[in-house]
């Protein structure tokens, strides 16, 4: 599995944010985006995901069945939670599980969504709906995502906002034990993670070069 | 169970929890027709010969009060940049959604303007009528205002713009909605034809809604 | 690079300014020569009609704006087809400047035509079928340029406003068959149409020199219109050029200290 990307430039509002970007990443990598405000992370997030369509350049990732689409290999998690407050905890994530996820129901499904609520301690919640959450665990519920639909490439825009130390912790174990299977993971942050391994791409000195 | 499905189960479910939207078009529904009386004088012949115009009129009014919510807190919560990255094409979405409205807010009206016919003493034999114009014809209100939804998410005064560029669209069906009722009260055989393009007009709805409002969904998310 | 990318995607309109810079004012002149002959043969050649009298000669100015009024709504759909499908840079001004120019001829046919209803009918609006599928057109116009200017980002409001075009083109027709059969079971009578076969060749030819003056009418102003779009956003792509400038100058200034 590798992503490639090359001479990627994306424009919004008549203002060319990713100006000819080219890099890769290989499956068991981890690359940060950096840079200042403004610099494009998550224009280059939205774009890597389908959101955004580039001016030009090419978005490529070998290794994923050729006749889906490269969105259908992304998980998104960007500014907002995307979770319902009237759902339950527990019905949020079993709905993004099997429509995200390639259909796959009964015990072993069922498994999987205890082990993420487990996994980012939301299991004592499962019945509570949404709305009561704090922000911190609205924000660990839409990282259970990430685990119950099993798909290689993450795009994380800022996923530790809102996350105290623990969490943060938390996060940066669940992205160490992905890109250890053979996953990619794409983050934008502020904050170092603490991926000691990780590879930074810092977004916006190539635009104050030209 | 499909992408499709568990959306539509999903919208559904979400629809009966937060109530109040449906409850909201049901009353405005009830306070337009009763009004109606209050403006035109209460002469029950004169009500009477109108009021099926009425309560198509008032519902389609009702029905707009309703349609931003097709997109607008999926679009609010990220839930729908999400949905873009299921197996499920952005078309499939626009239409479970739109189903799902059809199903909550659609049918409950349908349902409620035979109820409020007896306000405006509706004939007892167009009952039936109307309800079945209605049934037929609400998918085209959901389906083609799923359209005006998906463009006015990111809008200033979306609901407003929204009835601008929404009404205009629903003037067939409310045409054939009042002919089939009309042409039956006058002879038996006159409701086939204006029924059936009724339902025509609901068909092509079903097939262009979805189409054009996912065009709009993926430009709203650039 | 990225002042290339910016010239690249002006290359098209530059070509177009250039074009125009010559045709639009030619255009003009060809207009008003020829809406200046057909108005000269409608007021003082073509003969009142001995039934309607002196009003007939409305017809003159309403059925070529009734006819411009469809004719920019085309122009629109085929503009949005190509801003959608080949993404062509003109294809958006050219939707954009065609909205308010089809709207003002819909909303003259409407006037005309009931300023001419009023002596003919007695009333200055009934519920026909050509009436009312004209005043549906209006509102699609209205559509169209509300939308437009309710969204802020500009090629958001594009695109979004090109879908609304060419789901509007689609519907058109099934609107404009609803209605006229709502009307032939309505109001079968008191609907004049101008399409008989009563139409004799001293009313026909002004009616036609002018329906080709206001077409070439249109054409000018929808050029104009059209080179005023690309000149704003040549404004704008400059001060956003400067703004940007602004910002990296101030990066530079910054770096050292960093």
């Amino acid at each position: 599995m590798q992503l490639f990307v090359a001479n990627l430039v994306v424009a919004r509002g008549g203002r060319t944010i990713i100006d000819d970007l080219t890099f890769d990443v290989a499956g068991g990598e981890a690359l940060l985006l950096t840079g200042r405000n403004g610099a494009g992370k998550t224009t280059l997030i939205r774009a890597l995901a389908g959101y955004l369509r580039p001016i030009a350049g090419s978005v490529r990732l070998d290794g994923f069945d050729p006749e889906r689409d490269v969105r259908e290999a992304c998980h998104y998690v960007g500014h907002l939670d995307a979770n319902k407050a009237s759902l339950s905890v527990m019905e949020n994530v079993a709905f993004w599980q099997g429509y995200l996820g390639d259909g796959g129901s009964g015990t072993a499904a069922g498994d999987a969504l205890w082990a993420a609520l487990e996994r980012f301690g939301l299991d004592a919640l499962a019945d509570i709906p949404a709305a009561y959450l704090s922000a911190g665990q609205k924000r660990r519920l839409s990282l259970c995502r990430l685990l119950v639909a099993r798909r290689p490439l993450w795009l994380l825009d800022e996923p530790s906002v809102s996350l105290d130390a623990a969490s943060t912790v938390l996060l940066a174990d669940v992205i160490g034990e992905h890109v250890a299977a053979g996953g990619i993971v794409i983050a934008a942050t502020h904050l170092p993670l603490g991926l000691g391994a990780a590879r930074e791409l810092r977004l916006g000195e190539q635009v104050a070069m030209s | 169970m499909s992408g499709f499905m568990r959306l539509l189960r999903r919208d559904l479910l979400l629809a009966w929890r937060e109530g109040g939207a449906l409850g909201t078009a049901l009353g405005f529904y009830l306070v337009v027709v009763a009004l109606m009386p209050l403006g035109l004088g209460p002469d029950l012949n004169l009500l009477s010969r109108i009021a099926s115009g009425i309560l198509w009129v008032a519902l389609l009014l009702a029905a707009l009060l309703s349609l931003p919510r097709i997109f607008e807190t999926d679009a609010d919560d990220g839930a729908l940049d999400v949905m873009a990255l299921g197996t499920l094409p952005l078309e499939l979405v626009a239409g479970a959604k739109s189903l799902a409205h059809w199903i909550s807010t659609g049918i409950p009206l349908a349902i409620m303007a035979p109820v409020l016919g007896v306000l405006l003493n509706l004939e007892v034999r167009a009952y039936p009528l109307l309800f079945a114009t209605m049934l037929a014809g609400t998918p085209a209100i959901s389906f083609l205002g799923a359209i005006g939804a998906a463009l006015t998410i990111r809008a200033r005064r979306g609901g407003l713009l929204l009835a601008l560029l929404v009404l205009p669209l629903y003037v067939p069906t409310l045409i054939f909605g009042i002919t089939a009722i009309n042409a039956a009260l006058l002879s038996p055989d006159g409701f086939a034809a204006s029924f059936l393009i009724l339902s025509a007009i609901s068909l092509v709805s079903v097939v262009l809604g979805p189409i054009a409002a996912a065009a709009a969904l993926r430009t709203q998310m650039e | 690079m990225q002042n290339q990318s910016i010239t690249q995607r002006l290359a098209n309109p530059t070509r177009f300014m250039q074009l125009t810079d010559w045709l639009m004012p030619l255009t003009a002149a060809i207009a008003v020569v020829v809406i200046a002959a057909g108005l000269y043969l409608a007021l003082f050649v073509a003969p009142p009609d001995y039934q309607q009298g002196e009003t007939v000669k409305i017809m003159f100015i309403h059925v070529p704006s009734a006819w411009l009024g469809m004719m920019g709504y085309l122009m629109i759909a085929i503009s949005s087809f190509g801003l959608l499908v080949f993404r062509h840079p003109l294809a958006d001004v050219s939707a954009k400047a065609a909205a308010p120019i089809g709207a003002a001829f819909t909303l003259l046919a409407l006037i005309t035509g009931s300023l001419w209803g009023k002596p003919m009918w007695g009333t200055y609006w009934v519920w026909d079928a050509r009436l009312t599928s004209v005043l549906i057109l209006f509102f699609l116009y209205l559509g169209l340029m509300a939308l437009r200017s309710a969204l802020d980002d500009e090629s958001l409001a594009a695109k979004q406003a090109a879908v609304l075009g060419l789901v509007g083109v689609v519907i058109l027709p099934i609107i404009k068959f609803s209605v006229d059969w709502w009307n032939t079971l309505h109001q079968p009578a008191s609907v004049v149409k101008l399409d008989g076969p009563a139409i004799h060749s001293s009313i026909l030819v002004p009616l036609l020199v002018n329906a080709v003056g206001f077409s070439i009418l249109f054409l000018a102003l929808h050029m104009k219109a059209m080179r005023n779009e690309v000149l704003r956003r040549r404004v704008k792509a400059l001060r956003l050029a400067e703004v940007e400038r602004a910002a990296k100058r101030e990066r530079t200034a910054a770096a050292p200290a960093e």
